[in-house]
């Protein structure tokens, strides 16, 4: 393995967690934020018959987690696609 | 056409299909039949993760858990959903480029240990089990109601389809007959769900009925629920009863238990690429969401729906439902004030699950009962598992969308437990037999022990389904907590640290485990008594406590992993290797050496 190659899989490797760690925060908001921590301050909206919090516990939460998935599906194959090339040779 | 024969029909042909689906795709090597070659469609793939995950408790209980905590019961909601999040972002794809058949695999060889394998062997046996004893006894409870055939013979008939293709097919077949089960499965829950929402708000889309107008009435559905429940002394359906740490703790819990288990990660190594892993995760968890925001609104329908039609009716003209559910043995009623009418409100009937008189009737037609009636005026015992199932019957529905709800939630019990057999079967036949015991055994022969251990894991399963151990609801929490606080953090920490060792990965391990075990046992086994929110410590329910051991599991291992030796050099390198990108066009083998 050259010196090259290995300074880009540390490259690879860090963008990998920075993303990791974003999603992962939206994923602790969603969830212990809106659905467990707030639920009582966000019950106080609401939307149609829907207080939000409750909304967020049992709808909201699931519906980012899809979403999340989604966007690592893709950031990850552009983060393959973009480190990944360089080691063939 | 009546119910039974509506069942019998959609039953018989969702059972034929399946079994033609296992002669399609037998398996010939133990490639095939571990992970299916590594040669699944990513699409598939998530199909069949999504049928393996939703097992009969997302089916058929959760819905009615739901139903009867209300806002507590999200715990179930974020817990499983919010899991597969960290299973899909942080354990898929490195276990799938680390290319080995199982996570006692992984553990074995990250920690370069036998002692690491062993203990994460007996982990995945003792969680497999747990869990393949439920789904047996929601195929009892299917067919005793539906079939009306008696609940052993029900478990045999399950046991032996499950068997065919389980013991026949290995994970290829499994994979393939998973893809046809979930079709069925999200059909039969839909389906219903879709019914009664168009019938209670008008809106044939049940995630969006549930916040909307009762038909005619101009009131939100949710606040003539909380009206209700709040009338009969029940709590208010949308706020919480749980204290808010207890609520957080148990989710963790659940998250990171189910991340953490095996029969759903073992999945990840039947596609051939890791961008393929990533995507197949994504598949399973839409096809995952649709049922699980799904549930919550059949939970308020069926609350509501039960809550409007039962409290003050007479037994004789009570819905038929109630009294087939009454023979089925999982609704009881005791007429403690003698007018002869069902009062339903908050409170017990009688204490633990009804005991009937053998077939005695009392005055009004009901079964009688030799529990003792508890104080309070609630008179009405019911299962919550019915809910799901009896659904339909309480809406008026149908008599073939009954028997469609029957066939799905036997598809959700016999696709978990042939997951849940792969996994003991892989478990013996590969890490006990092949790789601690006999290295040097024949594919043709492991592929044999593999076969006998998934036809001895069925015949055991389907003892414990036939004869439940009264302790089943105890254990599951068991598994989750143990699931929490051993496998994940070892496999996370075996993955982002590359300075965890041996040493810090046991400590860790045993004392998570040692503590959440004596945590459940003392609450569960030893002193019931005391299993209330006084003397739990920081209020954290044995079903929460799984969160605690994973963090002392943590804290452990990085304190004694700093004072020990580093990993071997090769190990470092494994992995480094497992965290590099993908090269286009790269395949990964499934490979055992």
């Amino acid at each position: 393995m050259s010196e090259e190659n290995h300074s880009s899989n540390t490259d690879y490797w860090r963008a990998n967690l920075k993303w990791v760690g974003i999603l992962l925060t939206i994923w602790f908001i969603v969830s212990y934020g809106c659905g467990i921590l707030f639920v009582e301050e966000l019950n106080k909206i609401r939307i149609g018959g829907f207080k939000l919090g409750f909304w967020f516990a049992q709808q909201g939460s699931i519906y980012v987690f899809v979403v999340l998935i989604a966007v690592y599906v893709r950031i990850m194959n552009g983060l393959d696609k973009k480190y990944g090339a360089k080691k063939e040779d | 056409m009546d119910v039974q024969t509506w069942t019998y029909l959609i039953v018989g042909l969702t059972f034929a299909l399946y079994i033609g689906i296992a002669i399609w795709s037998r398996a010939g090597s133990t490639g095939e039949f571990y992970v299916a070659g590594g040669g699944v469609p990513a699409l598939a793939n998530g199909m069949a993760t999504a049928a393996d995950w939703m097992s009969a408790a997302s089916f058929i209980s959760m819905a009615g858990l739901i139903s009867f905590m209300g806002y507590d019961g999200s715990v179930y909601l974020m817990g499983w959903t919010g899991g597969y999040v960290l299973l899909a972002l942080l354990l898929a794809p490195y276990l799938r480029k680390f290319g080995k058949f199982t996570v006692p695999d992984f553990v074995g060889d990250r920690y370069y240990s036998k002692t690491a394998r062993l203990v994460a062997l007996i982990c995945a046996i003792f969680i497999s089990f747990t869990y393949v004893c439920g789904q047996m006894r929601g195929v009892g409870v299917v067919f005793s109601r539906f079939l009306s055939v008696e609940i052993e013979l029900g478990v045999i008939i399950g046991m032996t389809i499950v068997f065919f293709y389980a013991v026949l097919g290995g994970m290829k077949g499994i994979t393939y007959t998973q893809v046809a089960q979930y079709c069925v499965l999200i059909f039969a829950f839909m389906v219903p769900a879709i019914f009664i929402s168009l019938m209670m708000t008008g809106n044939p889309i049940p995630q969006l009925g549930f916040g909307g107008e009762v038909t005619g009435e101009g009131v939100y559905l949710l606040d003539k629920l909380d009206g209700l429940s709040k009338e009969l002394g029940f709590n208010t359906y949308t706020d919480g009863s749980k204290p808010m740490i207890d609520i957080f703790f148990i989710t963790m819990a659940l998250m990171v238990g189910t991340a953490g288990l095996p029969h759903v990660i073992i999945r990840f190594y039947t596609v051939k690429k890791m961008s393929a892993a990533r995507t197949s995760a994504f598949w399973a968890l839409l096809f995952i969401a649709i049922l699980y925001t799904t549930a919550p609104a059949v939970a308020v329908f069926a609350r509501t729906n039960l809550l409007t039609s039962i409290p003050g009716k007479s037994y004789a003209e009570a819905p038929d439902w109630i009294k087939s559910w009454e023979k089925a043995g999982l609704i009881a009623w005791v007429d403690k004030n003698k007018d002869g009418k069902i009062q339903y409100e908050a409170g017990t009937a009688f204490a633990g699950k009804p005991a009937y008189d053998g077939e005695k009737r009392g005055e009004n037609g009901e079964r009688l009962l030799t529990n003792a009636p508890a104080e309070g005026a609630n008179e009405l015992y019911v299962d919550r598992d019915i809910i799901v199932l009896a659904n339909p019957e309480i809406a008026k529905l149908p008599n073939w969308v009954v028997a469609l709800v029957a066939a799905g939630g036997l598809a959700a019990a016999l696709s978990t437990a042939a997951g849940l057999l792969l996994v003991i079967s892989t478990s013996v036949a590969h890490d006990l037999v092949k790789k601690t015991f006999a290295p040097s055994i024949s594919d043709k022969k492991e592929l044999l022990i593999a076969r006998c251990a998934a036809a001895a894991a069925v015949i055991v399963a389907g003892y414990f389904g036939i004869h439940p151990p009264g302790f089943v609801a105890q254990v599951v929490a068991f598994a989750f907590g143990l699931a929490a606080s051993s496998f994940f953090p070892v496999i996370i920490m075996g993955i982002f640290s590359k300075r965890m060792n041996l040493y810090g990965a046991i400590s860790g391990m045993v004392v998570g485990i040692v503590f959440t075990a004596s945590y459940i046992i003392y609450f569960k086994f030893i002193n019931p008594d005391a299993n209330t929110a006084e003397n739990w410590w920081f209020g954290i329910s044995p079903e929460g406590i799984g969160t605690l051991g994973m963090i002392l599991n943590f804290a452990f291992a990085f304190i004694i992993s700093a004072f020990t030796p580093k990993p071997p050099q090769d190990v470092v390198e494994m992995v480094e290797r497992i965290r590099l990108p993908e090269a286009e066009g790269e395949e990964l083998a499934v490979s055992d050496h």
